[in-house]
Order: structure tokens, then sequence, then C-alpha cells
């Protein structure tokens, strides 16, 4: 397909399935000339996640805070993509500023899970992950905080990575938990991980977090030999809570990777409880902070008739801010408030510290991480919305991976039986991109899982 | 009853550097508002903050020049406050691990010794925005200023009364102009104070401490020392009055200044905690300051001020006054060090900078240094007074010229016909046609009338000097009058 | 560890964040507070005496910019997206007080 027929392929499959899934925020004004070149993404249509700033249109966050906001600039990643001859045709749904697990936390609508409309997606990038899985795009990009990239990839059947942090520069990222946030692609399979990445990653000097670390050739590493893999299952990963379809998924994979050759041992993680408590504390906090700034002055939602300069901070916020994102905001105040600070703020970042001392010591005995991505497929929608702690809970395998900052890549396993799609989630040490898509592909070359496609699309 | 004043200082002094401290807007006084803003500064939605390097050098400088302590770990906090000034609701600061801490800080007494200031702390912070509402039914925002490098001095209580405030102060300001790190332009708001001031007061073998008074936002040398005299007086006699006027009893208390009324005033509601909330930013990453940056630095900051005043009054005999022309700024400083090696005459070279160069540069509003004569011309000026080639007037007019022109000293002097005469032929020649053009004078000269033959030899010179239009060495005419004289009356 | 959540610290949070909360808003996140903080509470069974604290995942040092300057974006790119305006400020009620935590 010539680059005009790609994009007009997926701008025609919007307009017929989305309103049904309810993917996809806007579409990118299609009247923009399509360049030719050779860039990696030549004519590519691909759609954005609503927190990563475009300078054409409208940049929401999923948030009534930002219906209106208009970017004066692109994010670094969406510069990389327009440089690689791609097209941005769409921004996607997702969890008000991406703090959910489900992608009802949009401040618009909720977002339907292609293979069954009554379930989430998963969140925070659930528009991105369902849009990609019912092939409305070929590629999207989300963001992951503790799992808002990996675990809707999961729950909606497709391949998500969430790189080192520090690999993809986070600038034109509106934050959330600065320490914590990566950019990530979604793709059908790892072939389209590696493409995405290729243009994505690489040093930007807007983010001082930014790393210097040099860029290899992602996409030909798939085609090089992975060599023995020694695949380490983390004991902790496989405990109470985790559902017995997925588990059973998850240790034929085990097994297939057994047939491919691969070393399989058992490892710990022995800090895994308290991962959650650990995630929540840091990430509430900086988001306390990072979400201070919209505030009804410069930009965003002010209200309408303020009885002063504080109310205009104080109803701007409270009209403009939904239910969780308040709820997180007051938390992360909270634990950075002067006589709680030490209990909380302090105590978290030196278990984060010994959270990544057990992966490190995890990747002393093995190369790859193996482990369920979510310990349940997509719930109904509606389903956890009452009871927010049992939501974070639901993050327990995605979350430590983002305190230590390594990279890790959720690749569907398999279907439970009422058909939702189960994710296997592969980890590696911090740069390990390559070992990680090399070790994902070798999977993804002796099944057929990801092939797998949602009803939606026989329509 | 005796007094005994406490006082600390709180400075912000803005940093001389071309961009803001996390973004690249250039820093300008009196831009139309909001034009020197970006969506780092305006705090856009995914907007980050990257250090400037010269923000952090100038700190580092500073601390060295205060006699601190370097961190060689430091990192960046977030203060976190909702003001519309204030567009991302933080201020990205230093909390824990200031760049410096612990130093001292010599300043001038009036009796011509020192006395050293501790100095608690010196960090780094962005600047806010400006609000402005006054004549207005509402307030508009400025984010221009948003995102300035300030750095933020912190005293020990250790100041005594409020000319030593004051003393600290200007010594402060000369500091940091000399190291070149800010312009500290009061009327720019480049450095701002706080004062912080209470009292000791023993009474019948009993200390009271009165209640700790900040003065906010002062922007004056004078209102810093207005501000403590009356803040002394004001808390004496409120403590007089009533005795539980006291610091267990009534906490600290904040204070604005009015400046027409000459009088602090006391600023309601302020009374309630901050709760700031301090985390290291997750958006920066720390600071290291390795042993070669510290040695590379410490070298840029070279011999403090007071330091090299010291020297300049041992070494060259300085007066008070030669030392305010001359050590007014760094760079001339420098020039007049570097010409004296060169210049057998420290006084000669003394005089003409607090007299022919300071002269110039007043009437150019600029510095010695300024005025870009280069230390050559300005070594061969001295030079050529003092070994008589010109005359001390004369040079007046050969500086003018170098100001203007540039060049040779002597080839000015040359051109403008202002070398002096001294080949003992010609200058014979003129002496006699003196001394036949005023035959009375020489009469006068040797006469037996004291009077008469003590002012005639200076007349005559002054004819030399009129009959070579200049050009004659008065020194040399003087001697060859007083030969020729003594001639005659042999 | 603190003592839980009641609602008047419920509503100190709330004006620390500068968010209006009706009184239904308070009881329910106060309620929800409690079974959070419960969980976060966990945390202090974990002996973390002589651990550094990790706030950055990489260790990166000194990420520092030369001072050059770039050209702003402008008062209209500035102001394009204030809620309210008195070009070229943005625009505010009045401020009366001066900064409060």
């Amino acid at each position: 397909m010539s680059a005009v027929d790609q994009v007009t392929a997926a701008l025609d499959r919007i307009k017929r399935l989305d309103p049904q899934l309810k993917c996809i925020l806007r579409t990118q004004d299609a009247a923009a000339p399509i360049k030719s070149g050779d860039g990696l993404l030549q004519g590519v249509p691909i759609a954005i996640k609503d927190n990563i700033c475009t300078h054409d249109g409208i940049t929401t966050c999923g948030s009534k805070m930002l219906a209106n906001y208009r970017s004066p600039y692109d994010a670094h990643v969406v510069e990389r993509l327009r440089a690689a001859g791609a097209v941005i045709v769409a921004k996607t749904n997702c969890d008000e500023f991406a703090m959910g697990s489900s992608t009802e936390h949009s401040a618009f609508f909720p977002t339907r899970n292609p293979w069954n409309p009554e379930c989430v997606p998963g969140g925070t990038s659930g528009g991105s992950a369902a849009a990609v899985a019912a092939r409305l795009v070929p590629y999207a990009l989300g963001s992951d905080t503790g799992g808002s990239v990996r675990q809707p990839a999961a729950l909606c059947g497709v391949c998500g990575l969430k790189p080192t942090y520090g690999r993809v520069s986070r600038y034109g990222l509106v934050a959330h938990a600065s320490s914590l946030d990566q950019i990530g692609p979604i793709a059908t399979d790892v072939r389209g991980i590696a493409r995405m990445l290729q243009v994505i990653a690489g040093h930007d000097p807007r983010d001082s977090t930014s790393a210097h670390e040099p860029v290899p050739d992602y996409l030909a590493a798939l085609d090089q030999s992975t060599g023995k893999l020694c695949i380490g299952v983390p004991r902790e990963y496989f405990g109470d809570g985790l559902d017995p379809e997925i588990r059973r998924a998850v240790e034929a994979a085990i097994e297939t990777y057994k047939s491919l050759g691969a070393t399989i041992r058992e490892v710990s993680l022995p800090h895994s409880k308290y991962t959650i408590a650990c995630y929540y504390i840091i990430s509430t906090a900086e988001a306390s902070s990072n979400l201070a700034r919209f505030d009804g002055v410069r930009y965003g939602h002010r209200t309408a008739n303020p009885r002063d300069y504080i109310d205009v901070y104080s109803s701007s916020r409270a009209e403009g801010f939904g239910p969780e994102v308040k709820r997180r905001i007051m938390l992360g105040t909270y634990a950075l408030s002067s006589g709680y600070y030490d209990a909380y703020y302090s105590k978290a970042l030196k278990v984060r510290t010994l959270i990544k001392r057990d992966f490190n010591e995890a990747f002393s005995q093995c190369d790859i991480l193996l482990s369920p991505t979510s310990p349940t497929p997509a719930f109904k929608i509606g389903e956890k919305s009452d009871d927010p702690l049992a939501m974070y809970l639901a993050d327990i395998y995605t979350t430590s991976i983002s305190l230590a900052g390594i990279p890790a890549i959720s690749i569907p396993c398999g279907l439970t039986a009422s058909r939702l799609p189960i994710g296997l989630q592969l980890m590696a040490t911090h740069f390990g991109e390559v070992r990680l898509l090399q070790a994902a592909h070798q999977y993804q070359s002796a099944t057929a899982f990801h092939t797998a496609t949602p009803p939606v699309c026989a329509e | 009853m005796q007094i005994k004043p406490i006082i600390g200082l709180e400075i912000h002094v803005q940093l001389a550097t071309r961009t803001k401290m996390f973004c690249a807007c250039p820093l300008e006084f009196a831009a139309e508002p909001n034009s020197r803003t970006c969506p780092v500064c305006l705090g856009m939605p995914g907007t980050l903050p990257v250090m400037n390097r010269t923000a952090l050098e100038y700190s580092i400088k500073a601390g060295i020049a205060l006699g601190g302590r370097i961190a060689r770990f430091s990192k960046w906090d977030r203060k976190s406050y909702y003001y519309p000034d204030m567009p991302k609701n933080y201020q990205i600061s230093q909390y824990d691990l200031p760049i410096c801490s612990e130093g001292s800080f010599e300043i001038p007494k009036p009796d011509g010794s020192t006395r050293p200031v501790g100095i608690i702390r010196a960090h780094l912070e962005e600047d806010a925005g400006k609000n402005l509402h006054e004549g207005l039914d509402h307030t508009r925002v400025d984010l221009n200023r948003a995102g300035t490098p300030l750095l933020e001095i912190v005293t020990k209580p250790d100041i005594q009364d409020a000319d030593e405030a004051y003393s600290f102060c200007v010594e402060l300001q000369r500091l940091v102009q000399w190291l070149g790190i800010s312009e500290a332009n009061m009327q720019k708001g480049q450095m701002r104070f706080e004062p912080n001031v209470n009292v000791a007061i023993t009474d019948g073998g009993v200390e009271y401490r009165t209640p700790i008074s900040e003065v906010k936002n002062l922007n004056s040398f004078r209102s810093v020392r207005l501000a403590i005299a009356y803040e002394i007086n004001r808390q004496v006699e409120a403590w007089k009055a009533d005795h539980d006027y006291t610091l267990a009893k009534k906490g600290k208390m904040n204070f604005g200044w009015n400046d027409a009324k000459e009088a602090t005033e006391f600023q309601r509601g302020k009374e309630e905690s901050h709760d700031y909330r301090y985390f290291p930013d997750p958006d920066l990453v720390p600071v290291t300051v390795d042993d070669a940056t510290l040695a590379r630095l410490g070298a840029e900051v070279g011999e403090l001020p007071l330091a090299r005043q010291r020297r300049f009054i041992d070494t060259y005999g300085m007066t008070a006054k030669d030392c305010e022309v001359i050590l007014a700024d760094r760079a001339t400083s420098e020039l007049y060090d570097d010409a004296i090696a060169q210049v057998a005459d420290a006084k000669l070279l003394t005089k003409q900078f607090v007299g022919i160069w300071n002269h110039l540069a007043s009437a150019r509003q600029s510095t010695i240094a300024g005025l870009g004569v280069p230390q050559v011309s300005v070594v061969e000026l001295a030079k050529i007074v003092a070994d008589g080639t010109i005359s001390a007037s004369a040079a007046m007019q050969v500086a003018e010229k170098l100001c203007e022109k540039g060049g040779s000293a002597l080839e000015i002097a040359q051109s403008a016909g202002l070398i002096q005469e001294r080949d003992e032929s010609a200058m014979q020649a003129w002496i006699d046609q003196a001394f036949t053009e005023n035959p009375q004078a020489v009469a006068d000269a040797l006469s037996d009338n004291p009077k008469k033959s003590k002012a005639a030899p200076g007349f005559l010179r002054g004819q030399v000097m009129k009959i070579s239009q200049g050009k004659a060495d008065p020194k040399l005419t003087g001697e060859l009058i007083e030969k020729k004289i003594l001639s005659l009356k042999c | 560890m603190p003592a839980p959540i009641d609602e008047s610290q419920v509503r100190h949070i709330a004006h620390l964040a500068r968010i209006k909360l009706t009184d239904a808003e308070v009881a329910a996140f106060g309620a929800q507070f409690a079974n959070i903080l419960k969980h976060f509470e966990t945390l202090s069974e974990v002996n973390t005496d002589g651990v550094e604290p990790t706030a950055h995942p990489l260790p990166i040092t000194n990420v520092l910019r030369d001072d050059e300057p770039v050209e702003p974006i402008g008062v209209e790119a500035a102001l394009a997206n204030a809620p309210a305006r008195e070009t070229p400020y943005f625009k505010v009620p009045k401020v009366l007080d001066q900064e409060t935590a």
C-alpha cells in the first residue's frame, strides 16, 4: 500500500469501528500532505496517547482540565516520528493524566476492549492498546508509569514495551510521576515494537534524565541469534491472587521457552509485597507536585465566577479534575506533608533501593525475568470503580519494574476460556532492550498468539 | 538595662547569566511583559528543566568567595506553594544540600579594620514572575522574570547594628560585581534583602529576647539600615511597655517596609505555618563538583576586593580615597596591579589613576578599565611623565586622545607638540631671548633686594615657557636660568 | 506510623492541594484513605537502616546546558491558552495577601 493509502485505510477503519470501541479522542487533520521519503516509518499511520503533546490540535490528557488545550510544541517522540515519515492520525483515549488501570477514568468516555466490549481495555494507555488490537492503526504510543503500556497491551492481546527509564525522552509527555514515566510503543508483534523503538529511542538534551547510551540496531538484532537464554521466574509473581487461567498460560509459555532451549531458574524478588505501597507513595507524591501547574491561570479550565484568586485554584481544580486524580493528588500531598514525609515518602525511596537491589540480585542469575503482566484478564467496565485500593493492587506485577527503571515487554501468550487475552511479561536489565526484544521475538517465532485478532476485526 | 541587637540577613542576588536557570529564554529587564517566555518557564504541560551551567558556576564562585564549604554532591528540590506568578506552583530550589554552607565574610569597619560575618548557607533557586495590581481591581501576571537564577545567601545572626548590616550589603554588592556574577543593580531589583531582627535586653541580671521580626523585600541599602534601626527601637519600646513582648511568648513575625513613612508595618495573616513539601526534583539530576572544577573556579575568584585593598595600602601606600577609585571594580584594580610592576613610581601611577583616568571615566560614565585604554598605553603615559618627556599637565591631553583614538602615548604627545624640549642648546637660545627681552627682570635677579632676586627667576622661567610654547622642560629651564644668573653675577 | 486520617486532615490536605471538596467527597476520601494508608504503612515492616534513598532510577549527574539564549515563543503564543488575559498579561482576580502555603 502507498503511504496515502495506508493513512486513508486507517482513517476509514477508525470511522467504521471506533464508534463502538471509543479508542480515539480525535483524528488529526488528514489534509496534511503526506511526504515521500525513505524514513523508517514513511507514511505509516500512528496513534498517540493524548498525554503526549502534538503542536497541531488539542492535547487533553483525558481530562476536562485540558479539554481545549493546544500545546505550542511537539513532544520529542512526535518530532522523531514525524522525522521518520510517520503520520500522526489520531490521539487516543486514556485515564485522566495517566492515572488508573482501565481507561474508565477518562473524563470523556470509557474505551471498550476489542475482545469484549463489556470489558475494559486496561489502562492507562487503553485507547492506544485497543486501537492496535482492533487494527485501526499498526502502531501506537502509550506511556507507562507503573504498567500503563504493558497492562493494556496484555488485556487487549498486543505487544507493549516500557523501555529503560531514560531510553526515550520524556520531553512533551505530560508528567504523571517523573521518576517513573516512560513512553513506550504498542504493536501487534515484536518487530513492530523494535521498529518504533528504533525511531523514538535516544538522547534528548531537553530531558535531563535522558540517557546518553548509544541506540543499537534493534531491528537487525531480532534476526540475530539470542544465544542460550537463561530465564528467571520470580516465585513471588505466582502467588495468591493470580488467576488460574493466567497461571496456566504463563506456565505454558515457560514450557515453550524450555522447548526452545532456554534454561529456566526460579529466582526471588523478596520485597515484592511492598511494591504497591512503595510505588503509590512515590508516584502520588510526584504527581501531586507535577499537577500543581494545572491551576486555571495560564491554560486549562478556569471556574466561571471565582470568588478570589485562591478560588481560581481550588474551584478550577475541583471542577477540572476527576475523582481518581483528586485522590492521588491528595494522597501525594499527604505523603509529602510536614510530619508524614519521613514515614511515607522518605521511607518509600529507601524501599525503592531495596527493590532495585532485588532485581540486581535476580539478574546476576539470569538474562531475562518472566512473569504474568496482570493477575487477571480484562474485567467488566464499572467492576472496580468503587474500590481504588483493589485497582491499585492489580498493578502488582508491573510497578516494581518501573521502580527499578528496567525495561519490560508484555506479549500475548494465550486467551482465557471466555476469549480474553493473556499477557506474558519479560524483563531485562537497564538498557537490555536488545536481549529483551530477542527473547520476545523468539517466543513469537515459535507461537501464533500474537496473530489472533479480536472479533471486531471480522466486521 | 543593656541592649544588644541580634541581626541576620537573607539576601537574594540575581545572577548575571544570559539565560534563565532552566530554559534558554534571554534575561532582559523591562522587556514587553511575557515576551521572554517559553513553554518551560511558562510551566506548560510536558516541559522539563535543564540546568544552566553558568548559573551553577557563578553560585560556586560566590560560595568560594564567601569562604564557604562547596557541596561536592548537591541536588535540586521542589518547594511547593501556589501563587499566580509561580508557573509550576513549585519553585526549584535547594533544601538540605545547598551548594555552599558554613562560610564567613569579612566586612570593613569604619576604623579601617574588618570583622567576619558568618554565612549559614548560599543556595541557588529560580525567581518567580511578577504579580502587578497597583491601581487595578485585578492582578496582571508577567512571567518574564520567572526562572531567573537567584543566589540566596543567609547570614548567621552575627550582625551587631544597622550600620554593620549596611556595610555587609555594600561589601556583598562589591563582591558579586567584582566576581562578575551579578550586576547587583538595586533599581532593577537584582539585590533584595530580608533582615531578621531582634534584641537581647538585659535588665536586673535577667536577659529577655524580643520576638524576631523578618522585614520582607527591601531593595536598597538605605532601607536596610533604616528598617533595622527602626525595628531595634520599636522592639525595645514594645518590651518596655510590655515585658511579655518576647520571642518565647510571641514567636516570629513578618513585617513590610513603608518607604514613605520610613517605618515597618506588621503583616497580618502570615503567621500560618508553611508546609512547603520539599522533595528532590525528579526532573533534574544531582550535581557533583570535582577537584578540578573547584580549582578552576577558585582561580577565577582570585584575590577578593578587601584583601587586595589591604595589599594596595600596604605595598603602594594608597589612601582610602585612592582605594575607592582604584578598587571600584576588579578590572580597574587589575589594570593598576599589572601596570604598577612596570612603572617605578607607584605614587605617580596612583595619581594618574585617581586624577586623569578617573576624571575621564567619570566624564564617560565608565569605569577606568572600561575606557578601553590598553595597559601598555597606561604604562607608557606614566613613564613619559616620570622621565620628563611630557609635563604632568600635558598628560591629561594625551590620555584624552588615548581614550578617543588609542595609539601610542608618545606619538600622540609628539604630534600634539607636547614633548618637552631638553636639548640644552635649543633651550639656551630661548633663555637668551628671554634675558634680552626682559632686562628689568634680569636686573632684579642680580639686585641685592632679596624679594626681587627671589621672584625674578620664576618670572623668567615663565617667559621661557611662553617663548617655547610650553615645550621647554620646566625643571631643566629653572636649572639653566639659575646657572645663567650665577654666571652673570660673577 | 502516623495515626489514621480524619476529616479535618482531609480538609487540610485538600487546602494544601488547592482542591475544593464537597462534604460528601471529604467523607468518601477519608474512608478510602484509611484503607490505602493502612496498606502504605506495611512499609514500616521493612528494615531500611543504612539504606540510601533512590530518587532517580539511573545514576546520572551533572546534566548542564550552555548559557546560550534561544528566541522565546512570543507573547501571543504564551497567552494563547490563557482562560483570561489582558494582553500582554495573564489576568487573575486581585491578589491581596502574600504567598500562602
